[in-house]
């Protein structure tokens, strides 16, 4: 296979790389499966928010809410199964997750496709509305008892063990749903036409139009799909760390933004891999959980994700300048 | 009704519209609340309260002026706050510390200015996309701040520093004399010269300004080099209030002040966008959730509030854009 | 003679009192070529939608296959087979050819899953049928314009276009792709298609077309065989005037050598351009599509980036790559696309004016005298006598021909020394053209030196004193203008 030097994916798996090889030398321990669950662990929620990122970006829009939807539908899920349905299973519980995302989801969809509004500015707005809503009328403190089906799930894992040390190592099974997500974004994207038709639209709208493509259909799925998406990594979230804090995941928003993009999507839309959206969110976590290994305080995290931004977004824009200069 | 004209004059524009809002939000919570609502302190409470926002707004406005946007005004607010508690922390006499105050704050701005360089050099000469480019920035500014604190809040300031955000200069709260003079310069600026018009055209149609033999690097430069000089102010009268400098102060600021500025009729792509909107929008805010503060409303509620009202203003302006 | 594909039949429409097309008749029948030509405004596009059933006609009737339609809508006009070539070809540059050809074809037959292997043979089988090979699976983006073109040539083909209307085709291609067009338009009359080109310029395609129709303002004024018509006649009748291709005042022998151009280069675009531009003297340049003209006009405006050569001003090298340096040496450009590269729509017209003023008009604050500012913009207006109730309207309010003078106007206010003109009265009427020349003739006579960019040959003859004409990049003529006629230069042009 020849690599492209061109693509962020070859460039975002190089420094992937370069930052394993060096953080071997500094630290032999770093080469472990503790390591490397820790950071798919890391990955798990990360994962699920930049596929959804991602889908919208192709799309050729934006979307900043995904986040609130996230907390919202875990808050309230939590605090509804609590109340009237504790007995229903783990798998109940991420399906109500997904329908209320998807329905959070709706309100974005039919703003920016019924009403034509810049996806930018609705989601801005929706993000203030889901999360004050939340707020104010549903709650602000902590939910530490979670129901039993989400208590249960946050239990599960697909394989668990101990290191030579002494020290524990475990994989939550939430990364399956990952993983079944980016499978089927995968096969959403690449083998369906209404995938196709998201590429299209993210291409040229215009051009969409003209050949018949239901452009607002296309883009209400997209923003019904990513609510869903944010709805389940919600109740993960929830699951995962044992308490729904309603204060959680908002604020993340612009770094599963800032994975996609490194990871080669483009803002204008149309372009980009879900390789790629992947290597993404593997650098983002492995410079949040290993900078130390290299001998980095953590305080430099935020210094170096900004640092690989505006390499990772800086080095296309600046051939992409170059090449339009030589044109003529 | 007499003269229609002059209502369908005032509802033309969306700072006319914003202005109604402003108003009728204004009397209904006079009306809900009449003695809190209108009493001296309240009124001095919101004075306090909005500029450093406000602030803010104002450098959104002028980047999304020329179809860019500054992501990183908090993070460079955070960083110049941290520089300056840091001058002031080290060098406090025994005094009221008012030459301390001053070294720090022109220090704070000019590494506003600074960061703004290095933004407009990102967008300029390196063509990032504004959007990605003051992403990353933000994240360094934020994270230098967090690397020279190690994300703890610095405290410990003189008597003097209280001035800027927390004090009264002939009975007016400091920090709305501040915005009010920072408002109408930038007004004066974007509207009586050279630079603002070109700013706005470029917004415009950044092509035609190639065409037109604009030297748009040294401007773009320039917006960003105001943008981070404003967010530097911000960060001062942030810093002042809460007598405290950290790293991740007022992050939900960012997207608030991109609310406020769209909120006021800025057109995030480009080429309009007025002062006055954005002090319209940053009052009918204010006045908005102050009052339902006041009607024991939660002060959650004001995120909400401040979603739906943006949101009704857009689709009032699509709305009233549709060709007739 | 084959059947009628479609027939119009006193075709008229109008848009709030004003006539776009006015009784307009004409039929097309299957495997053949006709030529509809007309300027911008002349009712071409209004045409074309009414025959994919984007817009209604107010009169006349309309039949696909001799069956009369009471109402045609987009899917009733795709149904009958007729497909739109828009002149920017409304591809997918993310996709690759096979999806961009396959995509309607398979929208149309209600596919749900991505059936690859049909869409490749669907995008195999139609560039088969034009004699093309492009590969399947490369993105549009990085196809040449010719094959962005072909492309959508495929995607009409691949949902059994019987009529494919091509708006503007030739405007992006080189003279050389003109010629692969041709030869693959002979292929589709062979297969039974049909084709309408409409364009504001189409001599070019003239050879392959059986018919063409002239319209000037929305009416039909000259319909007949292609034979009976060439370059000259079509410019006639779509102006409606016959341009008297009167030279201008000759330019005194005295005239000083006002700018030099010594061997700009850019590789990919011109090599070698050597001229001189002496005061008072108006330039032209011309050559087809893909010779560099427009390269070259850029280039002496900094715009484009030369790799050699140098251009003296005054005595003084002025620096290349860059506009403002450019404009402060004293050269102005008024671009060819007026609004996306000349005006600010949104902004006021007297801003548009005075934005290359703003200096002039800055005080010791930076602050900046609108009073003064204003009342230049109002003299400039006057003086090109643009029609402009209010200066504080948008730009976009004005008509074509006003707003290329609300362009110049920016550029005289700055008193350059040099003004290039690429395509200085394309899109404007008749009118308004005849006072652009006699501007142009004016800003020579002030001794200024003037270079004109156009492909419209009686407007060389009739502004220039010298032309230059470009070939592959090449500058290979130098002609005084009084001693060629039109025929000749037309030939020069694409020998």
């Amino acid at each position: 296979m020849k690599l492209d030097f061109a693509r962020n994916e070859t460039l975002v798996a190089l420094v992937i790389a370069g930052f394993c090889v060096l953080a071997a030398f500094s630290d032999p321990g770093f080469l472990s499966l503790a390591t490397l669950t820790d950071l798919l662990r890391g990955g798990i929620v990360l994962g699920i928010f930049a596929v959804a990122a991602f889908v919208v970006l192709v799309s050729g829009g934006i979307d900043v809410s995904f986040t609130a939807v996230a907390a919202f539908t875990m808050y309230v899920s939590a605090m509804v199964l609590n109340a009237v349905a504790p007995w229903m299973p783990w798998g109940a519980a991420l399906a109500i997750g997904m329908a209320i995302g998807a329905g959070l989801g709706a309100i974005n969809g039919i703003l920016i496709a019924g009403f034509g509004l810049p996806t930018l500015i609705v989601t801005l707005g929706t993000l203030s509305i889901f999360r004050g809503f939340m707020l104010t009328f549903v709650g602000q403190k902590q939910i530490t008892t979670l129901p039993p089906g989400m208590r249960e799930f946050g239990r599960m894992m697909l394989l668990r063990g101990e290191n030579a040390d002494g020290s524990f190592y475990s994989l939550h099974a939430a990364f399956a749903v990952t993983v079944l997500v980016i499978v089927v974004t995968w096969f959403i994207l690449h083998r369906t036409m209404l995938g196709r038709s998201i590429f299209a639209i993210g291409g040229s709208v215009e051009s969409a139009r003209r050949i018949g493509i239901n452009v607002r259909g296309v883009q209400f799925f997209v923003y019904v799909y990513v609510g869903a998406l944010a709805g389940l990594a919600g109740i993960i979230h929830a699951s995962m760390a044992r308490v729904a804090n309603p204060f959680d995941l908002v604020g993340l928003e612009l770094s599963v933004i800032a994975a996609v993009v490194l990871g080669g999507a483009r803002l204008a839309g149309g372009y980009g891999t879900l390789t790629g959206t992947v290597l993404g969110v593997a650098l983002i976590v492995l410079v949040r959980n290993s900078l130390i290994v290299l001998g980095i305080p953590s305080t430099w995290q935020s210094v170096a994700i900004g640092i690989l931004i505006l390499i990772g977004t800086g080095l296309p824009a600046w051939q992409a300048k170059r090449a339009a200069a030589r044109a003529a | 009704m007499k003269n229609p004209s002059l209502m369908s004059r005032v509802f033309a524009s969306p700072e006319g519209r914003l202005a109604v809002i402003t108003l009728v939000v204004f009397v209904g919570m006079a009306l809900l609340s009449p003695d809190r609502f209108l009493s001296v302190q309240n009124l001095t409470s919101m004075a306090f309260q909005f500029p450093e926002f406000a602030i803010l707004a104002l450098a959104m406005t002028i980047t999304m002026l020329t179809g860019g946007i500054d992501l990183s005004v908090v993070g460079i607010a955070n960083l110049t706050a941290v520089v300056a508690a840091m001058i002031m922390i080290r060098l406090t006499g025994s005094d009221a510390g008012t030459g301390v105050l001053i070294l720090a704050l022109g220090v704070s701005v000019i590494v506003g200015m600074l960061a703004g360089v290095f933004n407009g050099i990102l967008v300029a000469w390196l063509g990032l996309p504004p959007i990605l480019a003051t992403l990353g920035s933000g994240l360094i500014f934020t994270g230098i701040a967090i690397a020279l604190t190690g994300g703890s809040a610095l405290m410990g300031f003189p008597p003097a520093a209280a001035w800027v955000g927390n004090s009264t200069t002939f009975g007016i709260p400091t920090p709305l004399i501040l915005f009010v003079v920072l408002a109408v310069g930038i007004s004066l600026l974007l509207t009586r010269t050279a630079f603002g018009v070109r700013l706005r055209m470029y917004g415009a149609n950044p092509l035609a300004a190639r065409f037109a033999a604009l030297n748009i690097d040294a401007m773009l430069i320039k917006v960003y080099v105001l943008s981070g000089a404003l967010a530097a102010i911000a960060g001062m009268v942030v810093m002042s209030r809460a007598n405290s400098a950290k790293a991740d102060y007022g992050s939900s600021y960012l997207l608030l002040a991109v609310l406020i500025a769209v909120l006021g009729g800025v057109n995030p792509y480009g080429g309009y966008g007025r002062v006055i909107g954005v002090v319209l929008a940053v009052l009918s805010m204010q006045f908005l959730s102050s009052g339902l503060n006041m009607i024991g409303v939660s002060n959650f509620a004001r995120e909400l509030i401040w979603g739906v009202l943006l949101i009704f203003v857009m689709i009032l302006n699509t709305w009233r854009a549709r060709p007739r | 003679m084959a059947e009628p594909l479609v027939t119009l039949d006193g075709v008229t429409k109008t848009y709030a009192g004003i006539t776009a097309l006015d009784g307009v008749s004409l039929t097309i029948r299957a495997g053949e070529a006709v030529c509809l030509a007309g300027e911008n405004g002349s009712g071409k596009s209004t045409l074309i939608k009414i025959l994919v059933g984007v817009e209604r006609p107010n009169d006349g009737r309309i039949a696909f296959d001799g069956k009369l339609q009471s109402a045609i809508t987009p899917r009733s006009a795709a149904e009958a087979g007729i497909k739109v070539i828009f002149q920017d070809f409304s591809l997918f540059p993310n996709l690759t050819v096979a999806e961009n050809i396959a995509f309607s074809a398979e929208l149309g037959a209600n596919a749900r899953l991505v059936n690859r292997a049909r869409m490749r043979t669907l995008a195999r089988a139609a560039l088969d049928r034009i004699g093309v090979d492009i590969p399947l699976d490369v993105a549009v983006e990085t196809l040449s314009v010719a094959h962005k073109q072909l492309v959508a040539i495929c995607r009409a083909l691949a949902t059994e276009a019987r009529l494919i209307i091509m708006d503007e085709p030739t405007t992006a291609l080189t003279e050389r792709e003109v010629r692969g067009l041709l030869t693959i338009i002979r292929r589709l009359k062979a297969d039974g298609v049909a084709v309408l080109f409409v364009s504001h310029k189409l001599a070019e395609v003239l050879e392959v077309c059986e018919h063409v129709v002239v319209l000037r303002n929305g009416a039909v004024v000259a319909d007949g065989p292609a034979t009976g018509f060439d370059a000259a006649s079509l410019t006639r009748h779509m102006t409606g005037r016959d341009v008297a291709a009167t030279p201008p005042a000759p330019l005194s022998p005295a005239a000083p050598a006002l700018m030099q151009v010594q061997g700009l280069g850019k590789a990919g675009a011109f090599e070698d351009v050597s001229f001189t531009l002496h005061a008072g003297e108006v330039l032209g340049v011309s050559g087809l599509l893909g010779s560099g003209r427009t390269a070259l006009a850029k280039a002496l405006f900094g715009l484009v980036v030369p790799e050699a050569g140098k251009i003296v001003l005054d005595g003084r090298a002025v620096r290349l790559g860059d506009p403002v340096a450019a404009a402060v040496a004293g050269i102005g450009y008024v671009p060819e696309d007026r609004l996306t590269e000349g005006l600010f729509l949104t902004q006021s017209i007297a801003q548009n004016v005075s934005i290359g003023r703003l200096s002039a008009y800055s005080g010791g604050a930076g602050v900046l005298d609108l009073g003064g500012m204003m009342a230049e913009a109002r003299d400039w207006l006057a003086r090109l006598s643009v029609k402009a109730p209010n200066p504080d309207a948008p730009v976009r309010s004005l008509s074509g021909g006003n707003q290329q003078r609300v362009v110049l106007a920016r550029w005289m206010a700055r008193a350059p020394r040099v003004l290039i003109l690429n395509g200085p009265s394309v899109g404007v009427d008749v009118g308004s053209k005849s006072e652009i020349h006699g501007i142009i003739a004016d800003l020579a006579a002030q001794g200024l030196g003037v270079i004109v960019i156009s492909d419209d040959l009686p407007e060389l003859l009739s502004t220039c004193h010298r032309l230059l004409v470009m070939r592959a990049g090449r500058m290979v003529d130098d002609i005084q203008g009084s001693q060629i006629t039109e025929a000749d230069l037309a030939h020069r042009l694409a020998s």
